[in-house]
C-alpha cells in the first residue's frame, strides 16, 4: 500500500505540537535572510530575490521607477555587462524574469540544480554593482513606456483598475500604479534609478527563496559565500501613509473603445497584520470563495446562470499585502442588461448573506478546494517558492502558512455573515464603471491582400 | 481520509523517488478504441486526466464557426440525471479542478483530482459522465451562445485580436485553419449543429487519453477503459486539408490604440516533420530565446521600439503558422516593421552562428529538466505526443536530436518552411 507511509504520517501529524518543518531559513550577518525548501522530485531549483521595495516606497513625480529599476537590473555591472545576465541564464539552460509589485519587486531564475551558484554570484554581483549607463537608462525606459501602452493604455479594464485604485486612494501610494504614470516615466531620470537602487537594494531590505533539489546546508554555505560580502546599509524611515476613513461613496467612470460594458465595486476591508490575533480577514477570503470561487458559486450561478443578468461575474479579495486592503466585486451585463442592474445584482448577492448567511455545504466546500489547491501546489517549485516570498513581503512569517490554513478552515458562516455586515456599506464603497465606446468608423478592408515587392 | 491533514504530511514523504529526466511513457489501446498514453507517479497524491478529441476549429463545416469552443464548453453543463450547479458544486466539493478548451486541432478536457480512492473515484465518475452522457440543454446552449457573442465582440474591439484574426485568415485564405468565427456566425448556431457536431467528432476513434500520476498501470486502464466505454467507436475520419500557401501580402487595419501591433507570418511546420529540431534550434536565435534572441535584441535592447517581441514556430496536424510579433507606438510601426524584416532576411540569407547555435543547443538542452518538472508539464508534452502521434521515445532522444544539428541543416529548414514568397504581414493601428 503506497500511502501506508503517508498514513503513518498523519497520525504523527494529528499532534498539534508536531510542527511542520518543511523549510529551513538563515540569516547573514548582512541581514539577508536565506530561506530553503527542499523539493527533490526533479533535478530543477527556483532562485528568487526579494527586495521590499516597491511602488508604495515610490514618491510623486518619480513613480513607476521601482519597475524601471527593475528592467534596468538586466542592464549590466562592471563585471557582467548589458545583456550579460540573460545570456548566462540561458547558457545554464535556465529561465530568468523578474516582477514589481506594490510591496516588493523580485527577481528569479529556474535552472538545472547545479547552476544554482553560478545564479546566486549573478544576483549577488547585481545586488551592489549595477552599472546605471545613462544610455541603457534612455533606451529602456522607453521599452517601458511601450509596455504602459501595451499593458494599460489599450486595455480598457486594466485603465478602470488604475482609475479606482486613484479614486479609491486618496493618500496610501496605493493610488498608483506600478507601471507608474507616462508623465513621470517621460520625465524620469538615470538620478531617479539610481537612488532608488541606492536607498533599497540591501542585503537587509531582501530575502532570498530558493526552492529544489538542493540541501539546505549547502544552500547556506552557498549564500555565505555570494552574498555574505556584501554591507548592509541604513534604509530610510518608511512612512506609513495611512489613508484617512472615507465616509461616503465615490464613482467614476472610464471611456475607452470597448464593446462591453463593466462595474467594478471595491469595498474597504481589512488585510492580515497578526495572523494569530486576526479574524475578519480569513472570513473574507473564505466569502470570495463562497461568492466566486468556481462555476457552481453564488456569483455565477445566480447571476449568470439563473438570472442571466451578467455574462461574466468574480468577486477578489487577498488577505495579504503591506498596505491597505480591498474587496473588489466585478461583472459585465448581458446583451439587453444595464451596469445599474448589474451593480443591483451584486449588491443584492451581498445583502443575501448580510440577510440570511451562507450555508454549511457551502462554506465546505469552499474549504475543500482550499486544501485541495494546497496540495496542488506543491506541483509546482516556482508556486511554492512564490508563496514563500509573497507571505514574507507582506511581513507574515512564511512559516505562519499552516496557522493561516487552519483559521481558514476555522472560519464559520456566523463569521462571514458579521465580516459582510461589517465592511459591505456604502462609506466604504468606490464603484468604477467602463463606459464603452465604438471604434471609429473606418471599414476593416476586407479586401485581398495587397501583392508588396 | 482528510486532505488537510495529508497536506502536511507530504512535505516529509517528499523525500520519495524523484521524476526521471524523460518519463517513462506506457501506452495501449482502450477497447472501444481510443489510445492510451500514461506515466505513473507515486511523488505526490494527485492524478492529472487529459481527454483529447480531433474535435478542433478544423473539423468545424463551413458556415458552422464556433460550434466547435461551443460544443466543448457546454459538455460539462449537464450530463444525464444532473445539471450544470450539481456537477460544478460535486466537483468543488472533491477539490478536482476540470478545465480545457479548444485549438484548431483538438478539444480536451482535463481533470487534476486528488488520488485518495474516496476523491478521486467520484471525479472520474463525473468525467465519465461528462464523456459519456452529455445532454446540452436547450436553455443552456443558448446562454453560452449569447456569452460567447458577446465575448468575441468584445475581444473585436481590440487590436491584439483584430491583427490575430486578420493574420490567420490572410495565411490560410479558403482553410479551415482560415476561417474564425464572427458574432454573425455564432447567432445562427443551433442546439441541433453541436449535438451533430459532438456525435461526429467526440468519438473514440478520434480520443487520446493522457494519465498522469498517482494511478498504478492496472488502475490507469480501468480508469481508460470506464471513461472510453460509452463513447461510439467507429472510424470517423479526422483528417484536415494540406493549405495552400498564401501570396506575401501585407493588410493594414485602422485602429485608435496607442501601440501598433504586428504580425508577420506563414503557415510552415506539421507536427512531426524532422525538420522540427532544426527549426527549433534555429529559432532560438532568431526569436525564442527570450531575452537573448536578434530580434529583442534589435527590436526592443538596440532601438527601445517594443516591449515584447517574439518569433515561433507552432506545429499543427497540417502546416502551423511561423510567426513573428510586437507591439510599438503608433509612430514607430515603420521602423519597427522594417526592422524585423531586416533580422528575419539576414537569418535566412545567414542562419545562425557558430556561437549562436551552440549558445541555443546549450539552452535547450541544458532547460530540459525545467520542461519536465512537474505533473503538469508533463501531462503537457505527454498529450502532444499521444494526440499527434509522436513516438514514446520522443522526449528521450529529444537532447540529442537538438545536439546533432547544423548551421547548414537550420539554413536549409528555414529556406524550406520560411518562403518571403508566401509571407504574410497584418499591421493593426499605426499612422
Amino acid at each position: 500500500m503506497r500511502h501506508a507511509r503517508l498514513f503513518a504520517l498523519l497520525l504523527l501529524l494529528a499532534t498539534p505540537a508536531l510542527v511542520l518543518a518543511d523549510t529551513h531559513e538563515r540569516q547573514l550577518a548582512n541581514g539577508l535572510r536565506i530561506i530553503v525548501k527542499e523539493d527533490r522530485r526533479a533535478p530543477t531549483v527556483a532562485h528568487m530575490v526579494w527586495y521590499r521595495a516597491g511602488s508604495m516606497d515610490e514618491t510623486n513625480g518619480s513613480t513607476g521607477v521601482a519597475h524601471v529599476l527593475e528592467h534596468l537590473m538586466f542592464k549590466g555591472t562592471p563585471s557582467a555587462g548589458p545583456g550579460e545576465f540573460n545570456r548566462r541564464v540561458a547558457a545554464a539552460g535556465g529561465r530568468d524574469n523578474a516582477f514589481t509589485s506594490r510591496d516588493y519587486t523580485a527577481y528569479f531564475q529556474q535552472v538545472p540544480k547545479e547552476k544554482l551558484s553560478e545564479m546566486m554570484h549573478l544576483e549577488a554581483d547585481r545586488m551592489r554593482h549595477l552599472t546605471l549607463d545613462p544610455a541603457e537608462f534612455a533606451q529602456e525606459v522607453r521599452v517601458v513606456m511601450e509596455e504602459r501602452r501595451l499593458r494599460t493604455d489599450d486595455q480598457p479594464q486594466s485603465l478602470l483598475f488604475e482609475q479606482l485604485n486613484a479614486v479609491a486612494f486618496q493618500v496610501h501610494p496605493y493610488r498608483v500604479p506600478v507601471i507608474g504614470w507616462m508623465n513621470d516615466l517621460e520625465n524620469m531620470t538615470v538620478s531617479d534609478a539610481r537612488a532608488w537602487y541606492e536607498q533599497w537594494y540591501t542585503p537587509n531590505n531582501a530575502y532570498v527563496v530558493v526552492v529544489g533539489d538542493v540541501d539546505h546546508q549547502k544552500v547556506f554555505e552557498l549564500a555565505e559565500e555570494h552574498y555574505g560580502a556584501l554591507p548592509a546599509r541604513a534604509l530610510p524611515l518608511r512612512k506609513p501613509q495611512e489613508e484617512p476613513v472615507q465616509v461616503g461613496t465615490r464613482r467614476l467612470t472610464v471611456k475607452a473603445p470597448a464593446d462591453l460594458p463593466v462595474v467594478l465595486m471595491a469595498y474597504k476591508v481589512p488585510v492580515i497584520r497578526n495572523v494569530d490575533q486576526d479574524s475578519d480577514p480569513y472570513a473574507l477570503e473564505m466569502l470570495a470563495a463562497v461568492l466566486a470561487g468556481h462555476e457552481a458559486a453564488r456569483f455565477t450561478r445566480h447571476l449568470v446562470r439563473e438570472q442571466r443578468l451578467a455574462v461574466n461575474a468574480a468577486a477578489s479579495y487577498d488577505s495579504t499585502a503591506r498596505g491597505p486592503g480591498i474587496f473588489h466585486l466585478y461583472g459585465s451585463p448581458s446583451e439587453g442588461r444595464t451596469r445599474a442592474e448589474v451593480e443591483a445584482g451584486l449588491r443584492a448577492e451581498i445583502a443575501a448573506v448580510q440577510e440570511q448567511g451562507v450555508a454549511p455545504d457551502e462554506l465546505a466546500r469552499a474549504k475543500a478546494q482550499l486544501i485541495a489547491g494546497q496540495i496542488y501546489k506543491l506541483d509546482s517549485m516556482f508556486a511554492q517558492a512564490m508563496e514563500i516570498g509573497q507571505l514574507e513581503s507582506a511581513g507574515i512569517p512564511h512559516t505562519m502558512n499552516r496557522r493561516m490554513i487552519d483559521k481558514l478552515q476555522a472560519v464559520t458562516a456566523e463569521q462571514i455573515q458579521a465580516v459582510v455586515r461589517k465592511y459591505f456599506g456604502d462609506e466604504q464603497l468606490t464603484v468604477a464603471e467602463l463606459d464603452p465606446q465604438p471604434l471609429p468608423p473606418a471599414p476593416r478592408p476586407r479586401s485581398p491582400l495587397a501583392s508588396r515587392h | 481520509m482528510n486532505p488537510f491533514k495529508l497536506l502536511f504530511g507530504l512535505c516529509l514523504a517528499l523525500v520519495a523517488t524523484g521524476i526521471h529526466a524523460a518519463p517513462k511513457i506506457e501506452s495501449w489501446q482502450t477497447t472501444s478504441g481510443a489510445r492510451v498514453l500514461f506515466v505513473e507517479n507515486h511523488t505526490l497524491p494527485i492524478v492529472d486526466v487529459q481527454v483529447d478529441f480531433a474535435a478542433g476549429t478544423a473539423h468545424e463545416a463551413e458556415g458552422e464557426s464556433g460550434v466547435a469552443a461551443l460544443t466543448r464548453s457546454l459538455l460539462d453543463l449537464g450530463v444525464r440525471g444532473l445539471d450544470e450547479t450539481q456537477i460544478a458544486s460535486r466537483m468543488a466539493d472533491l477539490g478536482a479542478q476540470l478545465s480545457g478548451g479548444t485549438d484548431h486541432d483538438r478539444a480536451s478536457l482535463r481533470l487534476r483530482t486528488l488520488s485518495m480512492a474516496d476523491k478521486r473515484g467520484p471525479a472520474f465518475d463525473l468525467l465519465r459522465a461528462i464523456l459519456s452522457s452529455p445532454t446540452f440543454p436547450g436553455e443552456v446552449f443558448e446562454r453560452e451562445r449569447a456569452r460567447a457573442v458577446a465575448g468575441l465582440k468584445e475581444s473585436l474591439t481590440r487590436p491584439d485580436a483584430l491583427a490575430s484574426q486578420a493574420f490567420w485568415a490572410a495565411m490560410y485564405p479558403g482553410h479551415p485553419y482560415g476561417r474564425q468565427a464572427t458574432p454573425e456566425s455564432l447567432q445562427t448556431l443551433v442546439r441541433a449543429d453541436v449535438l451533430a457536431f459532438h456525435a461526429a467528432s467526440y468519438r473514440a476513434s478520434r480520443a487520446t487519453l493522457s494519465i498522469v500520476g498517482d494511478l498504478s498501470r492496472a488502475q490507469a486502464a480501468s480508469l481508460a477503459e470506464d471513461l472510453t466505454t460509452a463513447l461510439p467507436s467507429g472510424s470517423a475520419s479526422a483528417s484536415i486539408d494540406v493549405p495552400q500557401l498564401p501570396a506575401a501580402g501585407e493588410q493594414r487595419i485602422a485602429h485608435p490604440a496607442a501601440q501598433a501591433h504586428l504580425l508577420l507570418g506563414l503557415p510552415a511546420l506539421q507536427r512531426g516533420d524532422p525538420d522540427f529540431f532544426p527549426l527549433a534550434v534555429g529559432n532560438y536565435t532568431l526569436g525564442g530565446g527570450g531575452f537573448v534572441s536578434r530580434l529583442m535584441k534589435e527590436v526592443r535592447d538596440q532601438r527601445g521600439l517594443a516591449y515584447s517581441v517574439y518569433s515561433y514556430f507552432m506545429p499543427l496536424q497540417q502546416l502551423g503558422p511561423f510567426q513573428i510579433g510586437l507591439q510599438t507606438k503608433k509612430a514607430q510601426a515603420g521602423d519597427a516593421l522594417k526592422v524585423s524584416r531586416e533580422v528575419l532576411a539576414s537569418f535566412l540569407a545567414q542562419g545562425p552562428s557558430e556561437a549562436e547555435l551552440a549558445a541555443a543547443k546549450q539552452n535547450l538542452i541544458g532547460s530540459f529538466p525545467l520542461r519536465l518538472d512537474s505533473n503538469r508539464k508533463i501531462l503537457e508534452h505527454v498529450a502532444m505526443i499521444g494526440f499527434y502521434g509522436l513516438p514514446l521515445d520522443y522526449l528521450d532522444h529529444y537532447p540529442e536530436n537538438i545536439e546533432r544539428v547544423t548551421v547548414a541543416e537550420v539554413r536549409a529548414a528555414f529556406a524550406r518552411h520560411v518562403r518571403p514568397e508566401h509571407l504574410v504581414i497584418v499591421v493593426v493601428g499605426g499612422e
